[in-house]
């Protein structure tokens, strides 16, 4: 059964090329093809999820693809474990979702097929990444990713900030993947493989190790840090906004995103060999994870903040991975990924509702849409870590995941706190109160059943999922999805009362500020303007960017430019000029000399009969005194 | 001094008659005199042919032969040749040879 599991990313293929050339005009049966690829696949993930379940194991299964010689042969190979089937569980059931959602959300769009046919396209790059036991082909589906995610958020190409962004997220997480080639490459030279066994056995084995290994490890890191938008590479994430918000909840929250979680999480034997590499990973992971939460407090664009939020929640994931907590960073992409998802499909529905992203223009919005405040409000208390929602689980687990290390243990209650708070102060100010905008409160409407629906059920997730982790299982996802070896998942109280707390906490304050108004949000931005404008501005990361590598970059190309016009041009441009100078050089030469050579013997061939011709005088007498002269000389030298 | 008149006499008087006719031929403005001029040197011919006849070979008499053949064909030579000046005449009116030079350049 499992061996077939090659269908899960090729039906979205298929979907994807009958869409684009035959059925594109036909937009139901477009979005039917692009739906029950994905149904299947989802399908079919959870009857691998459940085999998996029952009888942990590893299973592979490959296809010669490339030879390029004796010792490079490269696989096309599916490989699925405990962390295979989860992953697939979460991108089938997410694309499922949000495609569902999408009929409603796209519904009158005029490229209504296009857009189906790039998530056909997503979810099939996404499924061969999860699938894929060698890192090569990892990496072919990883870009494939990213092109997906390019045509996404540029989907609305005509604005230029979508433009802008779709070319910003490409190029910004390009910069990530060289830093993953150059990974692939050590490893490559190293090991003579990139199929996953091959490698982690040399890392085993001893063969593979220390600064190269450590120096492998960070570069495959920087693609992760690109593609999961970690600092300094996560500039592009905010601004993917502008694609369509099912996009959004897809690629940007659930699944392209913890592609970079993914790559760490399946490299986990490299990471756990190369001490200093975890290390960095970590390091990286609670900056961002505290700076994205900070810039989340202030931000007024709800999909800003849901976007900051994931960047933040992302480093949390990271972070786990970086201090060896396997179980932990993945039991969180999981439940994430649900509450993330949900959070921007209810998001969407929000504004769609109310025309505009801006929360300032909206506020008590509760009873016209009661089915997405309801859910948005669960996947709220499920991200501030509320017992007993999924995030309460997981989460728990991270905060396990940091003993041993202070500062990160209370840096993560620092994020639990904030979490809490942003994610309420926007709940509180979109659904309660009083509305800021009346025209647009008016028109606000509940949404159609195709966009309420996946809501209800990333909702059910979103409280139930976490229970595959319960502690107190004696066969629960740690057993499944491990590094090393299956474990129980340990249960400390009082991490749970603390992080639970610290969520409360943030949960009170934005009551108190945004609910109840004792406390002023105004006042305090205006105790601490310079905080509040550089948490509103991002830490002024773009601007910085823009002052250290892309002004100089343009001037360079400029540079370039004008070299190319003046120099280059000039020398090309010179040489033709020479050229025709050297023309018109033998053009004279010709004409003076070859052709005065060859006139000159004309001439001279004239000139000489012009003086030979009076030899024939016609006189009769002259040629006969010639005949005498002739004879008499013949005569003479016998 | 008694000189027998022998071969050699014959043959002189007949080159010098030739020469004399050669250089007639080649310096006679008048047309009618080139032509004499062309009898002088069919004369020095015959008096040679007849000359050798009668000291070499006495016996036969192939050279007197010959000499009357060439003074037949002479005449005949004569009459083309004064025909051809008659019609010169009556082209140019005149017969100086120095002016008749169509067959130029």
């Amino acid at each position: 059964m499992l061996s077939h599991a090659w269908i899960i990313p090729l039906l979205p293929l298929l979907a994807m090329v009958l869409i684009m050339f035959v059925t594109h005009r036909n937009r139901t049966i477009s979005s039917a093809l692009s739906i029950a690829a994905v149904g299947i696949g989802f399908v079919y993930s959870w009857i691998i999820a459940v085999d998996i379940w029952t009888f942990p194991a590893v299973h592979r299964f490959s296809i010669e693809w490339l030879n390029l010689g004796p010792s490079m042969n490269i696989p096309l190979g599916i490989q699925i474990d405990g962390l295979t089937a989860m992953m697939l569980i979460v991108v089938t059931t997410v694309s499922l979702m949000v495609q569902i959602y999408s009929l409603g959300y796209m519904h009158g769009d005029p490229r209504f097929s296009r857009f189906y046919a790039f998530l056909s396209l997503f979810t099939m790059a996404m499924t061969t990444l999860v699938l894929a036991d060698n890192f090569f082909l990892m990496f072919v589906s990883w870009e494939l990713v990213g092109l997906a995610s390019y045509l996404l958020i540029g989907y609305y190409f005509e604005k230029q900030s979508a433009a802008d962004a779709g070319k910003k997220a490409f190029i910004t997480t390009r910069l990530g993947d060289l830093g993953f080639i150059v990974g692939l490459l050590m490893l490559y030279t190293a090991c003579g493989t990139l199929a996953f066994d091959g490698v982690f056995g040399a890392v085993e084995s001893g063969t593979l190790g220390g600064g190269y290994l450590a120096a492998a490890a960070v570069f495959l890191f920087m693609g992760a840090i690109g593609k999961s938008a970690q600092v300094p590479l996560h500039v592009w994430l905010p601004d993917a906004m502008e694609g369509p918000t099912p996009v959004s909840a897809l690629i940007h929250a659930a699944t392209m995103v913890v592609a970079g979680v993914y790559l760490v999480a399946r490299s986990m034997t490299i990471f756990m060999a190369a001490e200093s590499a975890a290390m960095l990973v970590a390091w990286i992971g609670i900056i961002t994870s505290v700076m994205a939460a900070g810039i989340g407090l202030v931000q007024n664009d709800i999909k800003r903040v849901l976007a900051y939020s994931t960047v933040s929640q992302l480093g949390y994931m990271i972070m786990a991975l970086g201090l060896g907590g396997f179980t932990a960073g993945t039991f969180h992409l999981m439940t994430h990924a649900f509450f993330k998802a949900l959070l921007f499909l209810a998001a969407g529905s929000v504004i769609h509702a109310v025309h505009t992203n801006d929360i300032r223009e909206m506020g008590g919005l509760f009873p016209k849409m009661k089915t997405t405040a309801t859910t948005f409000f669960i996947a709220a208390f499920a991200i501030a870590g509320i017992f007993p929602l999924s995030g309460f689980w997981s989460k728990d687990e991270i905060v396990a995941a940091t003993l041993g290390h202070p500062i990160f243990t209370a840096l993560t209650l620092l994020v639990a706190f904030m979490t809490a708070f942003y994610m309420f102060r926007l709940c509180f100010l979109v659904f309660t109160g009083k509305p800021r905008d009346q025209h647009k409160f008016d028109h606000a409407h509940e949404s159609p059943r195709s966009m309420t629906m996946p809501l209800v059920f990333l909702a059910v997730l979103s409280v139930i999922s976490g229970w595959i982790g319960l502690p107190w299982l004696t066969h629960g996802f740690s057993s499944v999805v491990y590094h090393g070896h299956p474990h129980h998942a340990e249960f400390h109280l009082n991490l749970a009362l603390i992080a639970t707390s610290a969520g409360l906490a943030g949960i009170g304050l934005a009551y108190l500020m945004y609910y109840k108004r004792s406390l002023s949000p105004e006042r305090i931005g205006a105790a601490l303007p310079g905080v509040y404008r550089t948490l509103l501005n991002k830490y002024y990361v773009d601007e910085a960017y823009d002052v250290l590598f892309i002004r100089p970059y343009y001037a360079m190309c400029r540079g370039w430019f004008w070299f190319d016009q003046n120099i280059v041009d000039g020398l090309v441009n010179g040489t033709g000029a020479f050229a025709l100078g050297w023309g018109r050089f033998q053009r004279w030469f010709d004409e003076t000399f070859v052709d005065g050579a060859v006139n000159g013997i004309g001439r001279v061939t004239r000139g000489f009969g012009l003086v030979v011709r009076h030899v024939q005088t016609g006189q009769m007498q002259n040629y006969a005194f010639i005949i005498f002269a002739a004879l008499v000389v013949m005569w003479l030298l016998r | 001094m008694h000189v027998e008149i022998g071969l050699s006499h014959y043959l002189a008087l007949s080159a010098i008659v030739f020469c004399i006719g050669v250089f007639g031929m080649l310096t006679r403005r008048n047309g009618i005199g080139v032509l004499m001029s062309i009898e002088l040197m069919f004369n020095a011919v015959n008096i040679t042919l007849v000359a050798f006849a009668r000291y070499v070979t006495p016996v036969e008499i192939t050279g007197q032969v010959i000499a009357a053949f060439t003074i037949a064909v002479a005449a005949a030579e004569a009459t083309v040749a004064l025909a051809i000046v008659l019609l010169i005449y009556q082209h140019h009116r005149g017969i100086d040879v120095d002016r008749i030079n169509i067959m130029k350049w």
